[in-house]
């Protein structure tokens, strides 16, 4: 095992593509399945680069689906191997069947998500809708605002899949084209400090395909007789449980990476000048740095708005931002995907899910925007701060907002 | 915060401008965003790229569409789309063209111009119309936003698939060293 980063942080320019690929080499995977896929190619492009210049010491399986991608990384997991994937829209489709099996597993595999919108209409650009789709699998997902997030997020996502108290498999989800190939200054971490951050990997103690510890994997359980309901109870209550527990876990990983490498980032939600806020934007994902720009123009013609940003999504954090939101009087959610049962975005009713638990009511309405590789810029939310300082001075929530409508 | 519009052919290099011009810039302490546009590019259809670059770090991950400079490196590519949507005022064209300013239309938004005839530049020493590195010596020129010795920097860490080191630092050199800057007098009335 020899990824050959340099010995010392440093400075490059890289795309949100390029920084998980970086994170990957940097966490010492050791497995990589992969299909590539448009956002998402470029990444399998870097990972097979670093592995054939020697910066990453993996075997690659270049597998024939996503299907098979997932499949090959359940069985280096359970031998005992550090795995990553990364997909997105139909791949993640394709992906499904093996997809739900690994939180069951319990499995600590990290797989990007770059994500795209939906088929259909046919489409190849960005949008949330994959992540989304899937986000009652039981993994856990963290959404990415900037590149250097995407890479210090990849790697946080092994300390977190690995804890003994969580040992569920995580999606760092960021946004195809604008992270994905939006490129900035990036810091490359230190690769000792690294080593000392994740520690010795910790991935197949409870479930493992090991000649010296037989045991059978995923056997028959469930049904009506016998100790079968309470044992599939004992399961998916431990399955929940764990979800639960990630909320600290995440929290801890994430203070214990802004000490050691002197660079912070929010780890369930992040709250951003809404110290004395009236009303709020909620946000998530790559959208996130145009609407705190927006907000800072709105400040200064003096409007009493803040933001908040949702990183972590499953488990959602309902407490954090039911705390965050009690305080204001009118909350605007911007989704980059849709919920087709509720005509609204699936975040925004995540949020107001969340406000049940505040003291008093919360006036919420929903925009939807950056559908399919739409634009979301400060124009955009210059409009719905508008629409949510109405709402909160009393004005009817009304619909969803499509932001890109009469773009 | 300071945003340049990088507008191209498919073929050309204009995403990888974008980057190499990123990489100078963080190389001289800045901040940068490169955002490219995208779609199914193929050779000969129109790109752009977005750059912003500021001192302090920057957030928004979107598309440019008030522009303080525009870097053209395609001297059709204005026929096919509007290079000069949205662009700000007193902003800075830089275009390849074998053209005299004379000959050239532009709004009166613009007030300083650089001239380069990537083309030809391209054609002695790639035997292709590839303009990209070209026209960042000619975008130094113009701007002085960026050293020579930086960009040279950028575009030894940059990877070329199918030209050589040698021969795009020498592009460079020749973008930056024919390129001819024109300071434009008040020409509101032309707008």
């Amino acid at each position: 095992m020899s990824a050959v980063l340099k010995p010392k942080s440093k400075l490059i320019v890289c795309d949100g593509n390029e920084a998980a690929a970086w994170a990957v080499a940097a966490a010492r995977v050791e497995m990589v399945a992969v299909y590539p896929i448009t956002p998402q190619s470029s990444l399998v492009e870097y990972l097979a680069k670093f592995v054939a210049d020697g910066r990453l010491a993996a075997e690659l399986v270049d597998a024939e689906g996503e299907h098979s991608v997932l499949s090959v990384l359940q069985g280096a997991c359970l031998a005992g191997a550090r795995t990553y994937t990364a997909s997105c829209g139909p791949g993640v489709a394709f992906m499904f069947e093996p997809y739900v099996r690994t939180p069951g597993l319990r499995l600590p595999i990290v797989m990007g998500i770059v994500t795209r919108d939906l088929l259909t209409p046919q489409s190849v650009w960005g949008g949330q809708q994959d992540a989304m789709s899937v986000r009652e699998a039981g993994w856990i997902q963290v959404y990415c605002e900037s590149v250097q997030e995407v890479l210090d997020t990849t790697i946080m996502a092994y300390k977190i899949a690995e804890h003994r108290d969580v040992m569920l498999p995580v999606n760092v989800c960021h946004d195809g084209n604008y992270l994905s190939f939006g490129a900035a200054r990036v810091e490359l971490p230190d690769q000792a400090e690294v080593d000392a951050f994740l520690g010795e990997k910790d991935v197949n103690w409870h479930v493992a395909l090991d000649p010296r510890r037989p045991m059978a994997v995923d056997p028959l359980t469930g049904g009506a007789v016998g100790s079968g309901p309470a044992t599939f109870v004992r399961y998916r209550k431990g399955e929940c449980s764990a979800m639960q527990n990630a909320l600290s876990v995440i929290t801890e990983v994430h203070e214990e990476w802004g000490r050691r490498f002197g660079r912070t980032h929010a780890p369930l939600v992040e709250r951003y000048r809404m110290q004395d806020a009236d009303y709020a934007l909620v946000t998530i994902g790559s959208m996130t740095g145009a609407a705190k720009d927006a907000v800072d123009a709105a400040r200064e013609r003096g409007e009493k708005v803040g933001l908040l940003k949702v990183k972590t999504y499953r488990p959602f954090p309902v407490q954090a931002v039911a705390a965050a939101l009690a305080q204001v009087k009118a909350a605007g959610v911007v989704d980059r995907s849709v919920s087709f049962g509720w005509n609204c975005g699936p975040l925004f009713q995540d949020v107001i899910g969340a406000l049940y638990h505040a003291p008093r009511r919360v006036a919420a309405m929903s925009f939807i925007g950056g559908l399919a590789g739409a634009d979301i810029t400060t124009g955009h939310f210059d409009e719905a701060i508008r629409r949510v300082a109405e709402l909160a001075q009393g004005a009817a929530a009304g619909g969803t907002v499509w932001l890109n409508e009469k773009d | 915060m300071y945003e340049i519009r990088i507008h191209g052919r498919g073929g050309q290099g204009a995403v990888m401008a974008g980057g190499m011009l990123a990489s100078a810039l963080v190389l001289e302490g800045k901040y940068v965003v490169a955002v490219p546009s995208f779609g199914f590019e193929r050779r000969g259809a129109p790109v752009a790229s977005y750059l912003r670059l500021d001192d302090r770090e920057i957030r928004q991950m979107t598309n440019i569409y008030h522009p303080d400079c525009i870097l053209c490196i395609d001297p059709t590519v204005a026929r096919a789309v509007d290079v000069f949507d949205g662009v700000r005022d007193n902003a800075v064209l830089v275009q390849t063209t074998a053209r005299p300013l004379e000959e050239l239309k532009f709004p009166g938004r613009i007030a300083t111009v650089g001239l380069c005839d990537g083309v030809a530049i391209a054609l002695e020493l790639f035997g292709r119309p590839i303009t990209n590195t070209i026209m960042l010596g000619a975008f130094a020129r113009t701007t002085g936003l960026v050293t020579l010795e930086s960009l040279r920097t950028a575009i030894m860490e940059s990877e070329f698939r199918d030209a050589g080191l040698e021969q795009n630092l020498a592009a460079l050199e020749r973008g930056f060293n024919a390129t001819r800057v024109h300071r434009i007098e008040c020409r509101e009335a032309a707008a």
